[in-house]
């Protein structure tokens, strides 16, 4: 950015993209919910939301009013900063992350190269980590601030979980990192374009899932249970502990808590999608608008699959118990994972020497 | 290099904005008719017995330092992974004595309970 109207354009540029992004973003999550209680009605033979518009599908829209006139109610001895921070934080940390996530390749305006994402940092994947294990904050200082006993109870124990799965998240990536050999989550996604090939004859994409599928295993039960999803929604076991961590948060602020769950949900669907399941890459053709826009579809095809799984998920499995939850965290992800990085540094140093 | 945490930034400005927006406009638009029943902490209709705020288990705490101990290892793994291809048979020997001596604390740990949850 040589001069002062580059750098004007490139602010301009990237105030357009993070505002398409957020309300992209937003939207998702507020039909992501819509598709949850759909597919989880037809799984559980009911009809889910139908009556708010065509197929319920304005479901989303009256909920967010709803939360928005409903009475905001703090318990008498809460702590008052706290329980006001603990959402804000919960929302913060879950959009930021979706900054560094990149959705398709690049275009080109006026002689400028955009890419089709907010920004390529050189540690965008460090950077994800870090923003979205800020999340447990929101739940400790939720559980702590509200000044009743279930949501302590629920606040503690989804922290202990959260921290567990991160050690089991964090190594079931880094076989991926050997092979490809950047943190950057574009360079990452590159790195999987095109085909192997045997004999001249394409048999499967370059994606890593078929190099580390122990790793993308371990990543993806670990990344379930980090969005404290069932079979790992422990912290707001509505049977034991009536909603957790969120139980005295009532109007947008307990939705806050839901949008950002659900964001977290998207961020971790991205990256198993950009690690594991190539990015954006499959098949390209036609004229360049449509070379542009192809990607784009196919990145979110492969997000809305891993959405579609989670949900899946929630409508088959039953909750774990929570010794059950440790151990499988501390006795076999993590040494799963420990395995992983140690069977493919073996492989690869054989391959490259 | 710099440059590159500038829409970092900018996402930063939106996200507390529209989070501090939600916030603020639910808090003045929806309507307030506190009672004190309605301000107690819920416990399932019975009326609250003490604190909410007293000691809890020890195997909290214990979690946290495992955590430590352990993020920090994955953590040194990252620069590691991202060289690995030039280190070769070097990196692989580093790293694996570095493996094994925290896999020997990590076994003793499970040979003393530390991650028996139930105990």
């Amino acid at each position: 950015m040589a001069t002062s109207s580059d750098l004007g354009f490139f602010l301009l540029v990237t105030i357009v993209k993070v505002a398409i992004i957020l309300w992209v973003l937003l939207t998702a999550i507020a039909y992501l919910t819509w598709l949850e209680r759909k597919v989880i009605g037809h799984i559980q033979s009911r009809w889910g939301p139908y009556l708010v518009g065509p197929h319920g599908l304005l479901q989303p829209l009256a909920d967010g009013v709803k939360f928005l006139f409903k009475e905001d109610i703090m318990p008498a001895d809460a702590d008052r900063l706290v329980y006001w921070l603990a959402p804000f934080i919960a929302m913060v940390t879950a959009f930021l992350s979706i900054a560094v996530i990149p959705f398709g390749e690049s275009f080109e305006l006026r002689g400028h190269v955009i890419p089709l994402q907010i920004t390529d940092l050189n540690v965008g994947l460090l950077f994800v980590f870090a923003v979205t294990s800020l999340g447990v904050y929101s739940i400790v200082l939720a559980g702590w601030a509200s000044n009743s006993k279930y949501p302590l109870f629920g606040g503690l124990r989804s922290s202990a979980q959260m921290i567990s799965y991160e050690l089991a998240l964090g190594l079931g990536v880094v076989g991926v990192l050997m092979i490809s050999g950047t943190l950057s989550l574009r360079g990452i996604a590159a790195s999987q374009l095109g085909f192997w090939r045997l004999g001249g004859i394409l048999i499967l994409p370059r994606w890593n899932i078929f190099l580390q599928p122990v790793g993308f295993l371990v990543y993806f039960m670990a990344a379930i249970a980090e969005t404290n999803r069932v079979p790992f929604d422990l912290p707001e076991g509505e049977t034991e502990l009536v909603a957790g961590f969120h139980t005295e948060y009532s109007s947008f602020k307990f939705a806050m808590f839901f949008m950002s769950e659900y964001a977290n949900m998207v961020t971790v669907s991205c990256l198993a999608t950009l690690l594991f399941f190539g990015g954006w890459s499959g098949p390209v053709f036609g004229p360049g608008w449509l070379r542009v826009l192809l990607p784009v579809f196919w990145f979110c095809l492969k997000v809305f699959c891993f959405l579609f799984f989670y949900i899946w998920v929630r409508g088959t499995l039953p909750r774990f118990r929570y010794d059950q939850l440790m151990a499988f965290g501390w006795k076999f992800l993590l040494p799963l994972g420990l395995a992983n990085i140690l069977v493919t540094s073996f492989v690869l140093a054989w391959i490259h020497s | 290099m710099l440059q590159d945490y500038i829409p970092v930034l900018v996402q930063l400005i939106a996200v507390v904005a529209v989070a501090g927006g939600i916030l603020g406009a639910s808090a003045l638009v929806g309507k307030k008719r506190p009672t004190r029943e309605k301000l107690s902490p819920y416990e399932c209709g019975s009326v609250p017995v003490g604190n909410a705020r007293e000691r809890f288990s020890i195997s909290f705490y214990l979690v946290g330092m495992l955590f430590i101990l352990f993020d920090v290892e994955a953590v040194f793994l990252y620069p590691w992974a991202v060289v690995y291809k030039s280190l070769k048979w070097f990196g692989f020997i580093e790293m694996f004595v570095y493996i094994a001596i925290l896999l020997a604390g990590y076994l003793y740990l499970w040979k003393k309970g530390a991650l028996d949850w139930s105990r």
